[in-house]
């Protein structure tokens, strides 16, 4: 009873009172915006964790075809790996740019962002179409059912990135450096910068692993 | 000032900071913010030719390998989430550090206990030439 005269007593005014938990009121939309993509990262995170799992079960089942030692070329995994860490260093260039508001290096560092994750993408289709030429499809066996299903994962949520990367350009260009513009490109750098996590986790994992084994 | 301009501004509420978020507007000057990226980059890279030298030279103790791998693979996710996705530990990052740690704990569990479970089913089963005997 006395407290909650107490606390409503307060004697600020009522519009200025914080509305949310907490000293400083509801959080600002950024903190909002960033917090919500990042939980919506883990989750994603957590379904690749089933594939992982899934490849870590059946990695040894070749039934009687190709091994992933006989499969995997470390030089072409060194330059995909090369293209995406570059790429998602050329992203952070990116979100610098557009902190100092300058339209022309965020495009050139947005342009380089997808340039090299296209190369990756290119690089990744093309060791696809030589393990397929060479019947080691994803219907060969366990083990590269597993292979494809894992990698081709990360393959399709870089070819989404590279999409929302160019609708990320246009918009800057035709609306300019507007606070949603913004928040959409923060969400996407998050985006972009999660998937070189997972692809560190697949280069080890999966390609080096598999070559000791 | 507007609403607009209080809710456009982490740095005025200066209590949580959003995974992602440049500290420029902190104070922290632009040539130091690139500097932060490069030395990212730096680091990934350094580990990733670590990565590619363990599975290449006789230096490590063969079986070792691959738990030299894992450890080099931790390193650097942990390199990208503090120098590119900026999660660090700082009393402002708490909620996303908790997230993080909670993810953490639902890959661990997926994948460790997926691959226990199923040694455990693989190494039980009856084989497969007993199988078809006790088919007969």
């Amino acid at each position: 009873m006395t407290e909650v005269a107490l606390s409503s007593g307060a004697g600020a005014p009522a519009h200025a009172a914080p509305t949310g938990h907490g000293a400083g009121g509801p959080a600002p939309k950024r903190i909002v915006v960033g917090y919500g993509f990042w939980i919506f990262l883990l989750s994603d995170v957590i379904m690749f964790s089933a594939l992982f799992a899934a490849y870590a079960v059946l990695a040894s089942n070749t039934a009687g075809g190709p091994s992933a030692r006989q499969l995997f070329d470390l030089r072409n995994t060194a330059l995909e790996t090369g293209c995406l860490l570059a790429s998602s260093f050329s992203c952070g260039m990116a979100s610098l740019a557009v902190g100092q508001r300058s339209m022309r290096w965020t495009q050139i560092a947005l342009l380089v962002t997808g340039l090299l994750g296209a190369g990756f993408l290119s690089l990744e289709l093309r060791e696809f179409e030589g393990l397929v030429a060479r019947d080691a499809g994803p219907s060969r066996s366990a083990f590269l059912s597993a292979f494809f299903t894992l990698v081709g994962c990360h393959g399709l949520h870089v070819t989404a990135g590279l999409l929302w990367l160019g609708t990320m350009m246009a918009q800057f260009l035709a609306k300019g450096f507007r606070q949603d513009i913004r928040f959409r490109f923060l969400c996407f750098s998050l985006f972009w910068h999660a998937l070189d996590i997972i692809w560190v986790a697949i280069f080890s994992l999966v390609y080096l692993v598999g070559t000791i084994l | 000032m507007s609403t607009e301009r209080r809710f456009d501004a982490g740095s005025d509420v200066g209590q949580d900071s959003a995974p992602g978020d440049d500290s420029t507007d902190e104070g922290r000057s632009l040539g130091a913010e690139v500097r932060g990226y490069i030395l990212g980059l730096a680091l990934a890279i350094a580990l990733t030719i670590a990565s590619f030298w363990a599975v290449q030279t006789h230096l490590i103790y063969g079986p070792g390998i691959p738990m030299a791998l894992v450890v080099l693979a931790v390193a650097q996710m942990g390199i990208h989430l503090v120098f590119f996705l900026h999660i660090t530990t700082g009393p402002d990052n708490t909620n996303n550090v908790l997230a993080l740690a909670f993810g953490v704990l639902i890959v661990s569990l997926v994948v460790f206990g997926s691959v226990w479970v199923m040694a455990h089913l693989n190494h039980n089963m009856v084989p497969m030439g007993e199988l078809l005997k006790m088919q007969r």
